[in-house]
């Protein structure tokens, strides 16, 4: 099963991006081999929606499940309605990504069970 | 002669000036005085700040016409649909994702472009309109007519209504009101910009003869009126400054105008009065009358300057 991660640079040592729509990268680790990849985020600069752009990215990439900051209603929509699961990292100060990662497989993590905050409709 | 009032910053004074200007060109100085032969017939207003419409406060229209408007937003038939992702493709504004079997439509990110509908190649998607926000038309008391935008609350697209209330500067309502008004029906239109520099104001901005650019001689006031020559200059759109709250000892935002060729047109002094009579829905002319005799040389200024009297 594979795994994406948004993160600040496209690096298993890297930050974690709170942000999902716009990350800067995602970290795509495949949790059975370890083997990862890391992709730039083309819905970084979306002039709007960039929520449906990203989900629909990791989607294609393979991913099941999804772990950012955070997921707003739009991406939210995509992710249910393609199956991802998503978690949510909270008070994390400056993690590594290898570090949610394991937080996750032990289980720390929160599930998604509803979109977090408002959106942000681009103009 | 269309004239648009704009100004970058917000609040620097352009529904002071842009309901200034038409009341003076109406030959009504906003307290019953009217003098019918300054009166320019057939002046239209516009407010198309549809984000926080204020103009009304000051011309007290009495609204005849309310008409919803909006993008035209798309429908998909599940039935013709080939969930080939096309229409997903092609939209600029992730509006719309083909996720399995299914397709999934963000209606508030859709700018009714018709892309989708366009590419979709088994006429699977049809537009449907969706109601963002309310046209509203109707007479003032001072020989003008008045037409604003209004958003619905929660919405973030200004542009689709902004684009929908300027048809009305052919003639105010629905199409079957407008019989025989062509786009020389109004001598004069006066346009209210909202703030800023983005793309409601480009919108408003779009097809002006003349724009007048409301500025505060103050450090943010010089930036903003910048970043607005820029966007006048990009459009081709001749240009003149108001400053308003003048007095304020800084000097930086005329020599910006004389350096970039700017005329100063007219000047509001800092004066408290005004603020005051402002508060209370006076216009300017109505505060000070002397500004109705100011604001009509500056249109004949205006008038000059774009080198063709439309009448």
């Amino acid at each position: 099963m594979k795994i994406a991660i948004s993160a600040s640079s496209p690096d298993l040592k890297a930050e974690i991006d709170p942000r999902f729509g716009r990350a800067a990268c995602f970290i795509v680790v495949d949790d059975e081999s370890q083997e990862w990849e890391a992709y730039d985020n083309p819905a970084r600069d979306a002039s709007g929606g960039a929520g449906v752009q990203a989900a629909r990215f990791i989607a294609e990439k393979g991913a099941e499940v999804a772990i950012s900051g955070a997921f707003g209603p739009n991406a939210y929509e995509i992710m249910v309605a393609t199956g991802l699961k998503m978690f949510v990292f909270r008070n994390t100060g400056s993690l590594q990504v290898s570090e949610v990662l394991s937080r996750y497989r032990d289980g720390d993590l929160d599930p998604v069970t509803g979109p977090s905050g408002p959106g942000r409709h681009g103009k | 002669m269309r004239i648009a009032v704009a100004s970058g910053k917000g609040g620097t004074g352009k529904t002071t000036v842009s309901t200034g200007l038409a009341l003076s060109l109406a030959g009504d100085n906003g307290a019953g005085r009217h003098d019918h032969s300054q009166s320019r017939s057939r002046l239209l207003f516009i407010d198309c700040d549809v984000e926080a419409p204020n103009a009304h406060l000051f011309l007290n229209p009495d609204f005849q016409v309310r008409i919803e408007t909006g993008p035209s937003v798309p429908q998909v038939d599940g039935d013709a649909c080939t969930y080939c992702g096309r229409c997903a493709e092609v939209c600029e504004f992730n509006a719309i994702a083909v996720v399995e079997e299914q397709v999934l439509t963000f209606p508030h990110l859709c700018h009714g472009c018709g892309s989708c509908a366009l590419n979709c190649p088994e006429d699977a998607i049809s537009e449907v309109p969706r109601a963002i926000g309310l046209l509203e038309a109707g007479p003032t008391p001072y020989g003008l007519y008045f037409t604003r935008g209004i958003m619905n609350v929660g919405e973030a697209m200004a542009v689709p209504i902004i684009r929908e209330l300027k048809k009305w500067d052919v003639g105010p309502g629905r199409e079957e009101d407008r019989e025989g008004m062509d786009s020389d029906y109004w001598e004069n239109v006066i346009i209210d910009v909202p703030p800023g520099t983005t793309c409601p104001v480009v919108e408003a901005l779009q097809g002006v003869d003349f724009a007048l650019l409301v500025a505060e001689p103050t450090p943010f006031g010089l930036h903003d009126l910048r970043l607005m020559v820029e966007v006048v200059s990009a459009m081709n759109i001749p240009a003149g400054v108001v400053l308003n709250r003048d007095g304020t000892g800084y000097e930086d935002l005329e020599q910006f105008c004389e350096d970039a060729d700017l005329p100063v047109m007219l000047h509001i002094p800092l004066d408290r009065r005004i603020a005051e009579g402002l508060a209370r829905r006076e216009p300017l002319t109505t505060i000070y009358p002397e500004y109705q005799d100011r604001m009509r040389e500056m249109y004949e200024s205006i008038v000059k300057m774009v080198g063709r009297d439309l009448r």
